[in-house]
């Protein structure tokens, strides 16, 4: 059915061919319009005023209701009015103590879930102590290498009452195991543990770039931990979708959602191809999008990327659960917009990038502290991006209508043609192999890349205004003295005694042994992991032993050339 | 050139080629763990784009195996972006590998995240010029050809 | 917005005469055969004598020409074959050629991305180069490169070009043995026998040994091998080998054939021809290259002689001719 009557649309497109003959080309014949065309951020031509002819031959299903297929208007029924999203600023540097007692700040200062960011060497399988750590212990994160360091990041955070997001990749399933083996330690139910992991294998090999393994193997634990996980921890989200780095790393808005899909699809297949039913998993797969600079462009996506989602759950995989086709999504604003120059104008741009996330629909949201640009924020610019959240949820009564934007004619134009364009890219992805295949041959990392050369040489003639930077420059406005959070040298000391103290104290045999077995395993495809991962862990394992034990079975990654 | 005619050219206009300069190659390095390569690649096409030739070294290299690459492609510059905050140590390490293998007419140019604090550490360790974040395509290209013209051909 | 640059001087350094590097480059110095590198690749005059002293010390390397489509692998076979050799005591030289740009003249050189680790160790030297608007074989300066490498005691010295159509076949003129790589999956068994690949491989070899695809390809080959497919003039039958740089399969054996075919090339007498084959193809090159440079220079000369032509006073070839006379005054290069 549709949105209107024929004649309705009829009589719209003779008023608006009125209009333009006479009051549009009057006000053109006195001034002409800035711009001879106008688009989106990534290229959907915009034009200059939409009539409900525009959108007659979307179907009204296509909108549906929210919180029902196809989840357009909002993953939920009621939205903010039955629960507001979660602030979740992410925090992680130095010692495990040290970022706990910045989360039990943050947690007075009004934070409802915890996210955390690990050192370069833990995201990368390595211990503190090893060479290639070197300068790195502790800095964009916190430094884990046991599962003691795991107990002190959360000494005193009931995590069975607070919801933990867990930013680590390649050797996210240690993490996971750790954090399981914390849990157990504490004597919680593990049934009531709640959070995610990011654990997204293919957008590290072709975004954020944190690798140990070949691709293959990576996809293969992170379907083991899929599958462990929706058995013992089936509140927490084993993976989160992100499209965020796709962004980050220079894709636009279709190419974020797209790429995504399409590993979302090679994962979903990996694990229905293992065994397990779509519907036992796929209710717990979470999403991570941008929210960047172009406001409707980004409402539009975060809708047409619901809507994509749920048909393919639906159609593709054929789920049966509404909860398998509903697409949850924590958001980030876009640290790459930020500027050096004049900082506190980052405020502005991330309360913006926020309102357009909620307006586009979020569960949970990380606002970017002013000085994201060039340092791991302070507290006091961690504080504002949480008042950010706080008056754009309390102040501005933006919560009181679900998907406030739905129907209007631009607006469900853009969501459509975003999502046909969305459904093209699908398409070649999966003419060209799929998703794997196109990781290991570099075609995504490629068309990132040409991405990125775009953005910069439009922002490089002035065509994408950077406010401060190529318009409205202030000379006199040098980069203002920015207090940078201080690295705590001995942190790294501190992370290489606890080492030699954690290998004289336990069983070296024991480790050694479990180790072997981990290896053994890793040989056969039809094995999950996760159980002697456990084991080991709580052996004392380290994380770096337990990665490099892998890394003999399966090699290292070997990055294609691609610029 | 001495640095006042330095500093201005680096203000924006384009020196003339210098025809004793010749082919200027780059190599594009990225060190330590750092794995945001979106700002090198830019770069390298950028440099290519002016007519350099610029070997990149991919990620996750360590600053003897950055040093070891640039002596055998006796490359003229060493750029390394840098966005996980471990420049100071690193830059340090790779200031000395270069001492040690007697390549220090090689320039080194920084990009990436780096607060002014830390200047005067990476002037210690012989880094020749800090490109700013949000530099252009042409400030990036002018001051590669004027560090190169300065010191003449080896 | 301005640059921020240390206070201190510029650095300048001198230009150190070539004939000075000569003695460094023979004694296996880094730097200098670095730097003599960059020099016959700007065509220095200066650089000339020495580059011609350093030719008089060259002819012990074993030179591997290893060509394929883009994606096959080589970078990365390369880097394996580097540690393979290098374990068995060789110093092994890299040339890796790439395209310039023909919009900016500039490159972007990649091939040390898969190489990097092997490269940096103290027996490879591993070197970048871009074509630099040659077209059509190997250009001068990267068999000069050789040169230096084959004098600086790098043995074997592998040139690794991208294969693609007709000319980068050439790689097989100035190399004593050719690999050639297929990657499977790639309709790579079609694109041999158009490519003319399969007439100049001395060693066939496949990538990807790992996948499931790379035993068809391999059986293609084999298949093709039947139809008599050895080099003219050569009674070596050369071997198809799946490799894989992932898992270190069968590296040791494709080293070995190598190793092999240079056994043969030298008991066979199939050696000297092919160093006469080289030497020709060098001189040509050289040859071409001079007349091109001062084709170049003397614009207003052969102003006056396009002007003849098309003024119909004379037809091309005697023009030619007339240029032929002066080309063979003054120095060579």
């Amino acid at each position: 059915m549709n949105l209107f009557s024929e004649t309705a649309i009829e009589d719209i497109r003779e008023k608006q061919a009125a209009w333009e003959e006479k009051e549009l080309a009057a006000a053109l014949g006195s001034r002409p319009e800035e711009k001879p065309a106008y688009e989106t951020e990534c290229g959907i031509p915009l034009k200059r005023v939409y009539t409900a002819a525009d959108i007659a031959d979307i179907p009204a299903d296509e909108l549906g209701f929210p919180g029902a297929y196809p989840f357009t208007r909002g993953a939920y029924p009621t939205m903010y009015r039955g629960r507001p999203w979660t602030i979740r600023q992410v925090a992680g540097f130095g010692n495990p103590e040290a970022t706990n007692q910045r989360y039990k700040y943050m947690i007075q200062t009004g934070q409802t879930g915890l996210s955390t960011d690990f050192d370069l060497p833990t995201l990368l399988g390595l211990d503190s102590d090893d060479p290639r750590a070197f300068g790195e212990v502790g800095r964009v994160g916190v430094a884990i290498d046991t599962v003691d360091d795991v107990d002190r990041l959360f000494d005193g955070i009931d995590l069975e009452k607070i919801s933990v997001s867990l930013t680590i990749n390649p050797s996210a399933w240690v993490v996971y195991a750790m954090y399981v083996a914390v849990a157990e330690r504490r004597g919680y139910d593990l049934h009531k543990l709640a959070g995610t992991l990011q654990a997204d294998p293919l957008k590290e090999y072709v975004a954020q770039k944190e690798w140990i393994y070949p691709v293959r193997p990576a996809v293969r634990l992170l379907r083991d931990l899929i599958m462990y996980s929706a058995k013992a921890t089936p509140k927490i989200n084993p993976i989160s979708l992100s499209g965020y780095h796709l962004s980050d790393v220079g894709g636009n808005a279709l190419q974020e959602i797209a790429f995504i899909m399409a590993f979302t699809i090679a994962y979903c297949e990996e694990v229905t191809g293992a065994g397990m039913d779509i519907d036992d998993f796929a209710p717990r797969l979470s999403f991570f999008f941008i929210s960047h600079q172009d406001f409707f462009e980004q409402i539009c996506k975060f809708r047409a990327a619901r809507r994509v989602y749920a048909k393919i759950m639906a159609e593709r995989f054929k789920a049966r659960k509404p909860e398998s086709m509903r697409l949850r999504v924590h958001v980030q604003t876009a640290a790459m917009s930020l500027t050096k120059v004049e900082h506190h104008n980052n405020l502005m741009r991330t309360a913006i990038q926020a309102l357009g996330a909620v307006l586009g629909g979020c569960q949970s949201m990380h606002t970017n502290g002013l000085d994201e640009a060039f340092a791991i924020p302070t507290e006091e610019a961690m504080k504002l991006a949480i008042r950010t959240q706080q008056i754009i949820r309390d102040e501005i009564n933006v919560t009181s209508v679900i998907d406030p934007l739905g129907g209007s004619y631009f607006i469900e134009r853009l969501t459509r043609d975003m999502e046909i364009e969305i459904w093209k890219l699908l398409n070649e992805v999966d003419e060209r192999g799929g998703a794997v295949k196109l990781v290991e041959e570099g075609w995504f990392q490629q068309k990132l890349a040409d991405s990125a050369y775009a953005t910069f040489q439009k922002i490089d003639a002035g065509e994408k205004i950077s406010v401060g930077v190529n318009r409205y420059v202030d000379e006199a406005s040098s980069s203002a003295e920015v207090h940078i959070h201080p690295y705590d040298e001995q942190c790294t000391q501190l992370q290489i005694d606890r080492l030699i103290a954690v290998r004289a104290g336990r069983d070296n045999a024991r480790v050694r042994q479990l180790l072997k077995e981990l290896a053994e395993q890793a040989r056969s495809d039809e094995i999950n992991l996760l159980p002697k991962t456990i084991e080991a862990v709580k052996a004392k394992a380290t994380l770096g032993e337990i990665c490099a034990a892998l890394r003999e079975v399966w090699g290292a990654y070997a990055e294609p050339m691609i610029v | 050139m001495d640095k006042a005619s330095m500093a201005e050219q680096t203000s924006g206009d384009a020196p003339e080629q210098d025809a004793t300069i010749g082919t200027i190659r780059v190599l594009v390095a990225k060190l330590g763990l750092d794995g945001h390569d979106r700002g090198a690649k830019v770069v390298a096409r950028i440099l290519r784009d002016a007519g350099m030739e610029v070997v990149y070294t991919g990620l996750y290299k360590s600053p003897n195996e950055v040093v070891a690459a640039a002596v055998q492609e006796d490359v003229d510059v060493i750029g390394v972006s840098l966005l996980s905050g471990s420049h100071v140590p690193l830059f340090r390490e790779l200031g000395r590998c270069l001492r040690e293998e007697k390549a220090d007419h090689i320039f080194v140019v920084a990009g990436g995240v780096i607060p002014e604090q830390d200047y005067a550490a990476l002037w210690d360790s012989g880094v020749d010029a800090i490109v700013p974040q949000e530099a252009r395509a042409e400030l990036i290209v002018t001051t590669i050809r004027n560090l190169i013209a300065a010191r003449g051909r080896v | 917005m301005t640059v921020p640059m240390p206070s201190r001087p510029v650095k300048r350094a001198a230009y150190r005469p070539s004939m000075e590097l000569v003695p460094e480059i023979l004694a296996g110095n880094v730097t200098a055969i670095a730097r003599m590198i960059t020099r016959a690749e700007a065509g220095y005059a200066e650089a000339a004598p020495a580059l011609a002293e350093i030719y008089r010390h060259t002819g012990k390397a074993h030179i591997v020409g290893i060509t394929g489509v883009p994606g096959a692998g080589k970078s990365t076979l390369v880097s394996s074959l580097i540690r393979a050799f290098a374990s068995e005591g060789h110093k092994v030289g890299v040339v890796a050629v790439d395209p310039s740009s023909p919009f900016s003249g500039g490159a972007i050189l990649g091939d040390r991305v898969r190489m990097s680790e092997a490269a940096s160790s103290s027996q490879a030297f591993v070197r970048s180069m871009a074509t630099r608007g040659h077209l059509g074989g190997l250009a001068r300066s990267t068999l000069q490169a050789v040169d230096v490498l084959d004098a600086a005691g790098y043995s074997p010295i592998i040139i690794e070009t991208v294969g693609v159509g007709q000319d980068e076949v050439e790689v097989v003129t100035a190399a004593h043995s050719t690999v050639v790589l297929s990657a499977p999956g790639l309709g790579d068994d079609i694109q041999a026998i158009k490519a003319g690949i399969l007439e100049i491989a001395d060693i066939h070899a496949v990538s990807k040994a790992d996948k499931p695809e790379a035993s068809a390809t391999v059986s293609a080959l084999r298949g093709m091998m039947t139809l008599g497919s050895e080099r003219a003039g050569s009674s070596w039958t050369p071997p198809v080998l799946a490799v894989s740089a992932v898992s270190g399969e069968r590296i040791g054996e494709l080293r070995d054939a190598i190793a092999r075919h240079w056994a043969h090339l030298r008991e066979s007498g199939e050696l000297a021809e092919r160093r006469r084959g080289i030497c020709r193809t060098r001189i040509l090159g050289a040859a071409k290259h001079l007349f091109q440079r001062k084709f170049d220079e003397r614009t207003g000369e052969i102003a006056e002689h396009i002007q003849a032509v098309v003024n119909r006073d004379m037809d091309p070839a005697g023009a030619a001719r007339l240029l032929l006379g002066w080309a063979n005054e003054g120095q060579a290069t």
